[in-house]
């Protein structure tokens, strides 16, 4: 079906021939509309990336002439040259700092919560509280309470300072960490834990011997989700920081806005510099990074 | 990124049985919970008791009683606010869902080519908000952007300086970013129909129009409500996208109810009314959350055993 409807005839090849009852593959053989949209959806969703991308190689004078979708000429890197000059690599340093700083102990400590709470929950009524204000914490949204953190990092001095980014992030990616490690901690055949207390293990070891590596696969997917929402993150940059020394990347492609304004191709260039590396991200982690989006929905 | 909501997560009662082990690992939870009680739990009590003082953002908070209430249940901009909110929220939820679904449906065939698609699909929801906006700022320039650039007077639009084309322009650009994440929910919801139910349908001769309308739909009913719960829930809190992007203009056509609280409190410095537009932030959240689960919480196997 979707053959009639593909622009592109090499990636059809790829498909399998439609036959025999293949779980839900033989189902959708006819649906032109799904099709549709699909095919439709791409073309949607590459035409931007790709003028993003042709655009940025492409000198100011020449994107003012040329039709903007025709692919560069003369292509120039000279307008990552003039991104990378306005203080980029700080602005870049910043974010890694800050993204790193954040997601190593939000997963540590989130782990430690998880592995406590699945461990010792049945026992502890002090821990199944902790596991029920994390679940109401999944709907605290951050908009809402960035007046009053505000005021506390104001009070604690840490106003203007990375640290001000980055203690608000651990606390916002903990309670959808420890759910998503807690229930992969639960998959874990409880014979094992059982086997390591006969050993005379201590919970403490149990939790890196044991339960360390067996969620590795779901760390791997948490930090990826917390590393993508932080490095993103806009709301708590304006907020808690002013000076251009503190400044993060997303913060700092807005101002490259406002400071180049009609420069379109630097503006993308800027745009591209800063998606690269999760994008790279993304490469790496595909798979581990859509299974971690859907953990819980749609099951 | 996406607000995530409590009813579309799974929670699976404690089983492990640890008999009063409890207490020596109660610590470990510590750390976690000094963090989130400190940065999270406590703005939250926080912000209601700002609502009750006035502070401008820098010198000494002083109590106010209603009077933070008062201004802000009096203005307005409050009404606006939260039409403009409802407006969003209803226009990309009326958007993405047909859209995603349809997506969903296509992508949970098995083939590889749609496999690579949605490789590609993915990518705008790995650019930030900031990003995003920006570029689309920079493509829909009246002036520079691909209208004038294509010559073709259509595109060449003022897309951001008109009410109503910058709310089209707002919800295009949710969507852009959010279609493919739903559309991997339904991706997930449809690849648990047991094919049995097709292969009957297909027996009693339904064609494939019928068969979406009388089982893929109804199947997917749990995944359309957990999916709107995002959406709607989620939508409250597009703040980065449209500061960058319109800052709520044209005038305050696409001034939410997240940036309305951002202007009174960091532009014009009124923290007391700010954290009262912030807990009707969380109240709305909460209200439409519960709504949602209502909507879906009854007869939770009936329609799974529909056509058994």
């Amino acid at each position: 079906m979707s053959t009639t409807l593909s622009p592109e005839r090499g990636v059809d090849l790829d498909a399998p021939p439609e036959q025999g009852p293949g779980r839900g593959r033989g189902s959708w053989r006819h649906n032109w509309l799904g099709g549709l949209a699909g095919w439709l959806w791409l073309v949607v969703v590459v035409v931007p990336i790709y003028w993003i991308v042709v655009t940025s190689l492409k000198s100011r004078t020449i994107y003012y002439q040329e039709n903007p979708f025709a692919p560069p000429t003369e292509p120039t890197l000279e307008n990552y040259q003039s991104v990378i000059e306005s203080d980029f690599a700080r602005y870049f340093l910043n974010s890694v700092v800050v993204t790193l700083g954040a997601v190593l102990p939000a997963v540590l400590v989130s782990f430690m919560a998880a592995y406590a709470i699945v461990r010792g929950g049945a026992a502890s009524r002090f821990l199944r509280g902790v596991n029920v204000l994390f679940l109401m914490g999944l709907a605290i949204p951050l908009q809402a309470v960035i007046i009053p953190v505000y005021l506390i990092i104001i009070r604690l001095h840490m106003y203007d300072s990375l640290l001000a980014i980055i203690l608000p992030s651990i606390a916002f990616a903990v309670p959808l960490s420890v759910l998503v490690l807690a229930n992969f901690i639960r998959d874990v055949p409880k014979e094992l834990f059982e086997s390591m207390r006969m050993d005379g293990a201590t919970e403490w070891r149990t939790l890196w011997s044991l339960a360390f590596p067996l969620t590795r696969p779901a760390l791997v997917t948490v930090s990826i989700y917390n590393g993508l929402t932080i490095w993103n993150g806009f709301l708590l940059p304006l907020i808690l920081t002013q000076s251009p020394e503190q400044r993060t990347l997303p913060l700092a492609l807005w101002t490259f806005q406002g400071e180049y304004g009609v420069n379109v191709p630097a503006v993308l260039a800027s745009v591209v510099l800063a998606t690269l590396p999760i994008v790279v991200l993304y490469a790496l982690g595909r798979r581990q990074l859509l299974s971690g989006l859907t953990v819980g929905f749609g099951r | 990124m996406t607000g995530l909501a409590p009813p579309a997560v799974r929670v699976r009662p404690p089983t492990t049985p640890a008999g009063g082990r409890g207490g020596s690992l109660a610590w470990m939870a510590l750390p976690a919970l000094a963090v989130f009680v400190a940065f999270g739990l406590i703005p939250l009590f926080g912000v209601l008791a700002l609502s009750f003082t006035e502070w401008d953002g820098i010198g000494d908070i002083h109590p106010a009683g209603l009077d933070s209430w008062r201004a802000v249940l009096t203005d307005p901009g409050l009404p606006h606010a939260l039409w403009v909110t409802f407006l969003v929220m209803a226009l990309s939820w009326a958007f993405q869902t047909p859209a995603s679904l349809l997506i969903g449906v296509f992508l949970a065939g098995r083939q590889r080519y749609r496999e690579i698609l949605a490789v590609l699909y993915f990518i705008p929801l790995l650019l930030s908000s900031a990003a995003l906006a920006i570029t689309y700022k920079a493509l829909l320039d009246p002036n520079f952007g691909i209208g004038p650039g294509l010559g073709i007077p259509l595109l060449a639009q003022d897309w951001l300086g008109s009410a109503n084309l910058a709310l089209g322009v707002v919800v295009f650009v949710v969507s852009w970013q959010f279609i493919p994440f739903h559309a991997l929910i339904y991706q997930g919801g449809v690849r648990q129909i047991p094919v049995a139910l097709y292969e009957a349908a297909q027996i009693d001769g339904a064609g494939r129009l019928r068969q979406f309308f009388s089982i893929t739909l109804p199947q997917l009913k749990y995944t359309v409500i957990t999916s709107s719960t995002l959406m709607v829930v989620g939508s409250l809190t597009f703040f980065d996208l449209i500061f960058v992007l319109t800052e709520g203009g044209p005038g305050d056509a696409t001034r939410v109810l997240a940036l309305d609280m951002y202007k009174r409190g960091f532009q014009a410095n009124l923290m007391g009314p700010a954290s009262a537009i912030a807990v009707i932030l969380v109240l709305v959240g909460l209200a439409l959350a519960l709504l949602l689960r209502r909507l879906g919480g009854r007869d939770a196997s009936a329609s799974q055993m529909e056509g058994m």
